[in-house]
């Protein structure tokens, strides 16, 4: 356990110094920090699945970061006054937060050990009905296939509403 | 033609060596997916990755006679509907999304009935959207004319 708090850490340091670096090259940068970080966490986790797609989403996404923002690098430098009610509503908002997240937190069950209501289910006979040897894959494509086919769904939404907006077709220059 | 499109030579010779095993390993990913870690969207992920490794090396024009934006579109599309028909054609065995087909045995390459056809399905569908995406949101800035030929701008 504590190879993946040693990692979070390293994950937490690598938001902040991206939240914090000047020039957006260095922001991106940081962030594929914070997501090589998380794909170290689901091998950790034993969750080789998982650690694939976030590896290849992360570079993917890295790319599409690098390659679209860079060139629009306009450092920005914040007009707000730093006064006290400033501090102030950011105080009152942070504890806000932190208080409803503590409640919303106290009803999960402990890290690592899920409540195995459905999963018992699944793990016991997702061989024998379905065939396949990872139970992943016959839980996304078998059991769970309607929201997978919800999340097919949103994807495909996403990527024509990013096509239609980003289109340069009858645009006016 | 344009001969100082895209990176230099030694990516450009390097990318020509590569960019087919990453292919088949992001075809790979996603057949086996139901034997092995991986599926359709991983694999999807990574087969959009090899078209974006030959855009950056060589350029706009490069990628365009193997995998073009209208290409890609309609791909994406004919993807999510082979997954809806997927879901549909269990309706005609019973049920919404059954799995109709034979289980086959475990750890066999033909096991788990329609997983492989969704798992394709899904690979096509991943693999062609996020190709269309980085296309569109990559050549969006000043120097992307170069990209499409449907737009009427100079």
């Amino acid at each position: 356990m504590i190879e993946l708090h040693i990692i979070l850490f390293f994950m937490i340091l690598a938001a902040l110094i991206a939240v914090e670096m000047r020039g957006l090259l260095n922001s991106v940068i940081a962030l594929g920090a914070v997501g090589m970080g998380l794909v170290l966490q689901f091998l950790l986790l034993r969750a080789p699945d998982l650690a694939i797609v976030q590896l290849v989403v992360e570079i993917l996404i890295l790319i599409l970061l690098i390659r679209a923002t860079v060139k629009l690098d306009r450092p920005s430098e914040s007009t707000l006054k730093e006064n006290w009610a400033y501090v102030l509503c950011l105080l009152l908002f942070a504890g806000v937060f932190l208080w409803f997240g503590y409640r919303a937190l106290e009803g999960l069950p402990l890290f690592g050990a899920p409540e195995m209501n459905v999963s018992d289910y699944y793990i016991s006979n997702a061989m024998e009905q379905t065939g396949a040897a990872n139970i992943v894959t016959s839980i996304l494509l078998d059991f769970r296939a309607y929201d997978t086919l919800g999340e097919v769904t949103v994807l495909f939404t996403s990527i024509v509403g990013a096509i239609a907006v980003l289109r340069k077709i009858g645009r006016k220059q | 033609m344009k001969e100082e499109q895209g990176m230099s030579i030694l990516v450009k010779r390097i990318t020509r060596m590569t960019v087919s095993l990453i292919l088949l390993y992001g075809f790979y990913i996603a057949l086996h997916g139901h034997l092995s870690p991986g599926g359709g969207f991983a694999g999807g992920v990574i087969f959009a990755l090899s078209m974006i490794h030959i855009t950056l090396a060589f350029g706009a024009e490069g990628v365009k006679e193997i995998m073009s934006k209208a290409k890609a579109s309609f791909l994406e599309s004919a993807g999510a509907l082979l997954f809806l028909l997927i879901g549909v054609s269990g309706i005609l065995s019973g049920a919404f999304f059954l799995n109709f087909l034979p289980t086959g045995y475990e750890f066999r390459f033909f096991s788990g009935g329609t997983m492989i056809f969704s798992n394709m399905a899904i690979f096509i569908k991943v693999g062609a959207g996020l190709f269309a995406v980085f296309v569109v949101l990559a050549f969006l800035g000043p120097e992307g004319h170069t990209e499409d030929n449907d737009g009427g701008e100079k």
